[in-house]
This record gives structure tokens, C-alpha cells and sequence, in this order.
């Protein structure tokens, strides 16, 4: 038996596989910029806020870890309009996402946070300054830092992760592997095709993400 | 117990402590301080681990709170509830640590002008002028550009010295700031401290330096089981204690 | 059209979590036998076995579940060989499992000192003896936690399959919600039974956690 493989009739798509790149990666960067912002949020309100909104925080946090994103994801597209708000995928994929990686962020950003050294915040109040000045100037930089690894393993699984927002048809790169085999019956190389470049992209993002962090983030 | 006594240098008094109390739980450490400190003055607190000297330091501006008593920095009085109040009071009193505390992810430059910039709203450029000046000050105007890391304990602890004088103090606050070095590191850093006396800076340091106490303190003060046991100048505290206690104490340190 | 009430939705949603639970125990135990094979492969083989295996583990772990299931469902299909879901979605998330264990493994076994290696190697004992006295048990100890933990994700993996047909939970829950149209209470419903099943791990695998490196801080 033969196995003939075509990765012509594929890469002819490469407009349709473009776009799709296109998408994953705004996905990416919403997640990314939206979702650290709330995990940072989440992190301190699961530490500092009153018991009900630790309670609440410390909630939505387990619920997201212990649940699939495909699930979070049809929750929310399928689900929420019965309740009356009515979402455009696209939408739908955005929310999803940023609630998904703000979970995961809240819980990494928190380690980073508590291993901050008692003595760091006690010099940073005795200069005078404020309690927000003291979290973002002197807490936070260093503990990005430290969580910095980790964050990005968790952004890169949550740009692979990004794939199953292709099943509410936002046409990200899963989505036009999909559209591709379904036009040219190639299913095996649309899905190689996509899957390698999933994996081009996890790489450039890591790349990316460890050349970012340090100069935008935490200097040096 | 020795009742206050007012023998400083100047006559403007930068922190007056009136009988001050705080406990840790069930524990008293501070059994009502009496203390009145005034501008220019060095003051030495020495004593035994446990006898609540670094409390008081820390109640002086604010890092702990004390239960009883009333405490005033340059005419204000320390109110925990209001922090405003208790920023505005800080930009008043500096405070070095034991264990230095510089911020790792600041160059030493980035140290020193973070709070000029945040709290006083003075420009980069200004505040980065300020930063050198007392760099040199310190003897470490080559390490603008240097991170923590790369200093040692006797550098990062100028630095402190440095960043807190930024915010140009009325008074110091100084937390066995030798007690983490290395031997051989301790000179440098009291070489700094005692220019800062000598220039007038109002010092407020709890040491294990008996010899520098002795040398560069106005006042010294041997607390005591939460009191100021007793109080007076060095060569009077040193060379003739009253009580059993400082002897005991004193006679301690050479073994 | 039918009318399920609530119940009916439970116990429909119920019988197919049979398939998830069936699913993750197939792949996390298939995925831990290969993975171990993995393992000893690395440690045992040259510098070109370790530098494939660590080809595979990144395959894995730089690509989507998702495209795996895809492959798996599609790759088959191409020897001429007729596959069920089950069996792609098995195999693609044993797989999967493997990759994520072995490198997982590794670093537990990276972790014992190197003073260990050589102690045990000063005192003559093989490479199978060294592993099976004086690196597997300090490595077991600390790769307990990390396994449990990622059991989880083996759980929630398994939501993929359905995308590829397979009738586990979120398939089943897909199913009736488009019978029932009622796919905010099917869903909501969905989304508590993978917490059910998953919470429960993941604070196990908190305590152990707790267990090996002692409390926080």
C-alpha cells in the first residue's frame, strides 16, 4: 500500500492559513495583556481582599483549573445567551481566553508575590511610599520575575489552547486547517501543516516572551 | 529608671517620646518610653536581643504600632489611622535595616532615586543629579550602573545609607545596621554613619559596636527588659555604670 | 421533540462521565507505562536517544492536543485502517500523557544531587541497581505531586475527544444541549461534573505537594 501524500494542495491555502496565524495570535496577545492584568488583580484581592471576595476570587480561580477550556468555552458562547447576553464568537473566544489565562496568572502571579521578602516592603514604606506605589514599583517587578518561566509556559499552553475556539468557527489557524481539509479532502496534511506551524509559533512565542519579559517587564 | 534628661546639642526637639507601651500579644516589650531627641543629636541604644530596642526604632516611624503613649517626629504627632499622616511622617524619618533591603531589580542609581521621584515628585534628571551626589557621599560614585547583586554587604548597606538620605530625613533611624556584615566589611560602613554624625544628621542607632557607640554618640542608652534602664553619656555609661544590669551586660560583651 | 427534565439531563451527563473517567485512566496509565519507558530509554541510552526523546516530548508539548487528536483520527485512517474515536482519541492522548510524564519524570530525576550518582557508582553497583535503589526512591518522592497534578490536565484532555466524536461528557453534553435547548443549564452542568472529578485531584495533589516540601514559605 501507498500512502501519496499532497502538501501542495495545502500550502495553496496559505492566505486561509495566514489569516488563521493571524487570529491565534490576537487571541494570544488579548489573553496575554488582558488576562496577567486580572491575575494580577485576582492575586491580590485573593490576599488582601475582604473574606467574601476571597472567597469569590479563590471560586472562580478553581473553577477555571478544574474545568476544560472547551467547556468554558460553549458555557460561554452556547450558554450565556439563554441568559441574555448574546456574544459574536469572536467575542465569545476573547472573554474565554482572558478568563482562562487570568486563573492560571492569579495563582502563578500569587506565588511570585508571597515570596517577596518581608524586609523589600518594609524599606519601600519607610520611604514613604504608597501602598500601590510599594506593589507595582517594588512587589511586583521582582516577583514577575521570578514566576517569569512559568508564565510563559502557561501563555504558550494557552495559545495551543487557543485552537478550540476554531469549534465556535473563529477562524483561527485550527479553523482554516479545518475549512482547507474540508475543500481538498487532505485532511492528514492540513492537520500536519497547521500542527507544525502550531509548533513554529509556540517557539517564536517562547522566544519572544523571554527576550520581552525582562526589558519590558521587571529591567535587566 | 532615670528620668529624661536634656543635655543635647540643639534645642529643636526632632522626636519626643512620651511614655510609649506596646505588647506582642501577651508579651510587654515596651513598658512606657520615655525619650526627647533632638536636632543633631547621636543617640546610641544598646541592650540585649529581646530588650526592645529594635521596637522602638520600628514604632518611630510606624513600622509597628504601639498601644499606649504618644510619639511626635518634627512636631507632628504619629497617628497609625490616617496613612497619609503616616507617609508624610516618613518622609521625615529614614530607616536602615539590618539586612539592608535594597530593591534586587533596581539598579543601585534606580535604588536611590525611586522615592524622590515617587514621593517628592522630583524630576529624573534631578533626582538622578541627587543620587550621585550622595553616591560619592558613600564612597560608591562608580556604581550608578551596578545592580545590588553585584556589591557587596558593606556597599549594599551604603547604598541604603544613600537612598535614605535621599528623602533628606530630619532624623535616621539606623537597625544594628552592622549586625549582618562581614567583619572585615563593618569599618566602611560606620566611616559613613560617622560623617553623617558629624555633618549633623540626627542619628538614632540600636549597635552591637560598643567602641563606636563610645566614640560617635552623643547620648547613650542601655535598654532594659522594655525600659531605658539607664541613659546618659558614653564615658559616663561606659566608664561608670550605675546599675547591675548595664555591668552585667557590659562585662558580657568581653568575654 | 422530547422533554428532559433535569434528572434526565443529570443522568444522561452521568453516563457518559463513565467515558471521561474510562478515557483518563486508559491514557494516564497507558501515557505513565510509556513514559517510564521513555525514561529509561533517556537515562539508559546514548546522547542521539535522548536528544529523539527529547524531539518527541517537544512535538508534543509545542502542538496543540487538539491537532493530535486530528492526526492521530486522520493518520490512521491513511494506512487504510477504519478507527473508532476511542481508539484515535486513546492513543493520541496516551501519547500525550507519555510526553508530559517522561519530561516531567526527568526533572525529578535531574533534581536528586549529582553526589548521589557518584556515590553510588563509587560503591560498584550497575546502572540498573543505582536507579533502583538510590535515585528512584529520592526521585519517586518528589515526582508523586507533579503526577497527580497533571492528571488533571489528562482529565480536561479528554474534553478534546469529543471533537473527534467520541461521546465522553462535553460530547454528550453538546448532544443535549442541542435536544434540550438548554445549553446554559447543560453546560453549567458539564463544567460541575469535570469539577467534581478534577477538584478532588488537584487537592490531592496540593497536599501532597505540601507533603514533600513542607509547608509554604
Amino acid at each position: 500500500m501507498r500512502i501519496q501524500l499532497d502538501f501542495a494542495a495545502v500550502l495553496s491555502q496559505w492566505p486561509l492559513l495566514l489569516n488563521g496565524i493571524a487570529w491565534t495570535i490576537a487571541l494570544t496577545t488579548v489573553a496575554t495583556l488582558i488576562g496577567m492584568l486580572l491575575g494580577i488583580l485576582c492575586a491580590q484581592m485573593r490576599a488582601k481582599g475582604p473574606v467574601a471576595v476571597r472567597f469569590g476570587v479563590g471560586a472562580y480561580i478553581e473553577l477555571i483549573r478544574n474545568t476544560p477550556f472547551i467547556v468554558q468555552l460553549f458555557f460561554i458562547f452556547f450558554g450565556l445567551p439563554v441568559a441574555g447576553v448574546r456574544l459574536s464568537p469572536e467575542t465569545a473566544a476573547f472573554i474565554a481566553i482572558v478568563l482562562n489565562l487570568g486563573a492560571y496568572a492569579a495563582e502563578i502571579v500569587r506565588a511570585g508575590v508571597e515570596a517577596t521578602p518581608r524586609g523589600q516592603i518594609e524599606a519601600a514604606v519607610s520611604l514613604a511610599l504608597t501602598p500601590f506605589q510599594v506593589f507595582t514599583r517594588v512587589v511586583l517587578p521582582p516577583a514577575l520575575k521570578k514566576v517569569w518561566p512559568a508564565t510563559v509556559s502557561q501563555i504558550v499552553i494557552v495559545m495551543l489552547g487557543s485552537s478550540v475556539c476554531g469549534q465556535i468557527s473563529v477562524p483561527e489557524l485550527s479553523y482554516a486547517a479545518n475549512l482547507i481539509q474540508s475543500n481538498n479532502f487532505r485532511a492528514f496534511e492540513s492537520f500536519i501543516v497547521a500542527a507544525l506551524l502550531y509548533l513554529a509559533l509556540s517557539v517564536v512565542l517562547r522566544k519572544f516572551l523571554n527576550w520581552a519579559g525582562p526589558r519590558l517587564l521587571f529591567g535587566r | 529608671m532615670v528620668p529624661a534628661i536634656d543635655n543635647a546639642p540643639g534645642s529643636r526637639l526632632v522626636v519626643e517620646i512620651t511614655a510609649l507601651r506596646k505588647s506582642f500579644g501577651e508579651v510587654e516589650v515596651l513598658k512606657g518610653i520615655d525619650l526627647n531627641v533632638h536636632q543633631g543629636e547621636v543617640i546610641a541604644i544598646i541592650g540585649k536581643s529581646g530588650s526592645g530596642k529594635s521596637t522602638l526604632l520600628r514604632c518611630i516611624n510606624g513600622l509597628e504600632t504601639f498601644d499606649d503613649g504618644a510619639l511626635r517626629v518634627d512636631g507632628k504627632q504619629l497617628l497609625h489611622e490616617s496613612p497619609t499622616a503616616m507617609r508624610e511622617l516618613r518622609q521625615h524619618v529614614g530607616m536602615i535595616f539590618q539586612s539592608f533591603n535594597l530593591f534586587p531589580h533596581l539598579s543601585v542609581g534606580r535604588n536611590v532615586m525611586l522615592a524622590p521621584t515617587l514621593v517628592k515628585k522630583r524630576s529624573k534628571t534631578e533626582a538622578a543629579e541627587r543620587a550621585r551626589t550622595l553616591l560619592e557621599r558613600v564612597g560608591l560614585a562608580d556604581k550608578f550602573d551596578a545592580m545590588p547583586d553585584q556589591l557587596s554587604g558593606g556597599q549594599q548597606q551604603r547604598v541604603a545609607i544613600a537612598r535614605s538620605l535621599a528623602m533628606d530625613p530630619a532624623v535616621l533611624l539606623c537597625d544594628e545596621i552592622t549586625s549582618a556584615l562581614d567583619p572585615e566589611l563593618v569599618g566602611e560602613v560606620l566611616r559613613v554613619v560617622e560623617l553623617l554624625a558629624q555633618e549633623g544628621m540626627t542619628l538614632l542607632m540600636v549597635t552591637h559596636e560598643m567602641n563606636f557607640a563610645r566614640k560617635v554618640s552623643d547620648r547613650v542608652i542601655f535598654m532594659h527588659q522594655g525600659r531605658v534602664h539607664e541613659m546618659g553619656p558614653p564615658e559616663e555609661l561606659f566608664g561608670s555604670p550605675r546599675t547591675p544590669e548595664l555591668k552585667q551586660f557590659l562585662s558580657s560583651l568581653h568575654d | 421533540m422530547i422533554e428532559f427534565s433535569l434528572w434526565d439531563i443529570l443522568r444522561n451527563l452521568l453516563l457518559a462521565l463513565r467515558w471521561t473517567a474510562a478515557l483518563s485512566l486508559v491514557a494516564f496509565i497507558g501515557g505513565g507505562l510509556t513514559g517510564a519507558l521513555l525514561l529509561y530509554a533517556r537515562l539508559a541510552g546514548g546522547r542521539v536517544t535522548d536528544r529523539l526523546i527529547g524531539l518527541y516530548v517537544q512535538l508534543f508539548q509545542g502542538t496543540p492536543l487538539l491537532m493530535q487528536l486530528f492526526l492521530a483520527y486522520f493518520g490512521i485512517a491513511l494506512f487504510g485502517i477504519d478507527v473508532s474515536a476511542w481508539t484515535a482519541a486513546a492513543l493520541a492522548l496516551t501519547l500525550y500523557t507519555s510526553a508530559f510524564l517522561t519530561e516531567i519524570w526527568r526533572g525529578c530525576v535531574a533534581s536528586v544531587p549529582k553526589g548521589q550518582w557518584e556515590a553510588s557508582s563509587s560503591l560498584a553497583l550497575s546502572f540498573v541497581e543505582q536507579m533502583r535503589y538510590v535515585i528512584l526512591p529520592q526521585a519517586t518522592r518528589v515526582a508523586i505531586a507533579p503526577t497527580v497534578g497533571f492528571l488533571v490536565q489528562v482529565i480536561k484532555g479528554t474534553a478534546l475527544a469529543s471533537v473527534i466524536g467520541f461521546v465522553e461528557l462535553t460530547k454528550a453534553g453538546t448532544m443535549i444541549s442541542n435536544t434540550t435547548f438548554k445549553p446554559f443549564t447543560v453546560f453549567g452542568f458539564v463544567a460541575l461534573l469535570y469539577f467534581a472529578l478534577c477538584f478532588p485531584v488537584s487537592l490531592t495533589a496540593r497536599y501532597l505537594e505540601r507533603k514533600t516540601y513542607g509547608p509554604r514559605h
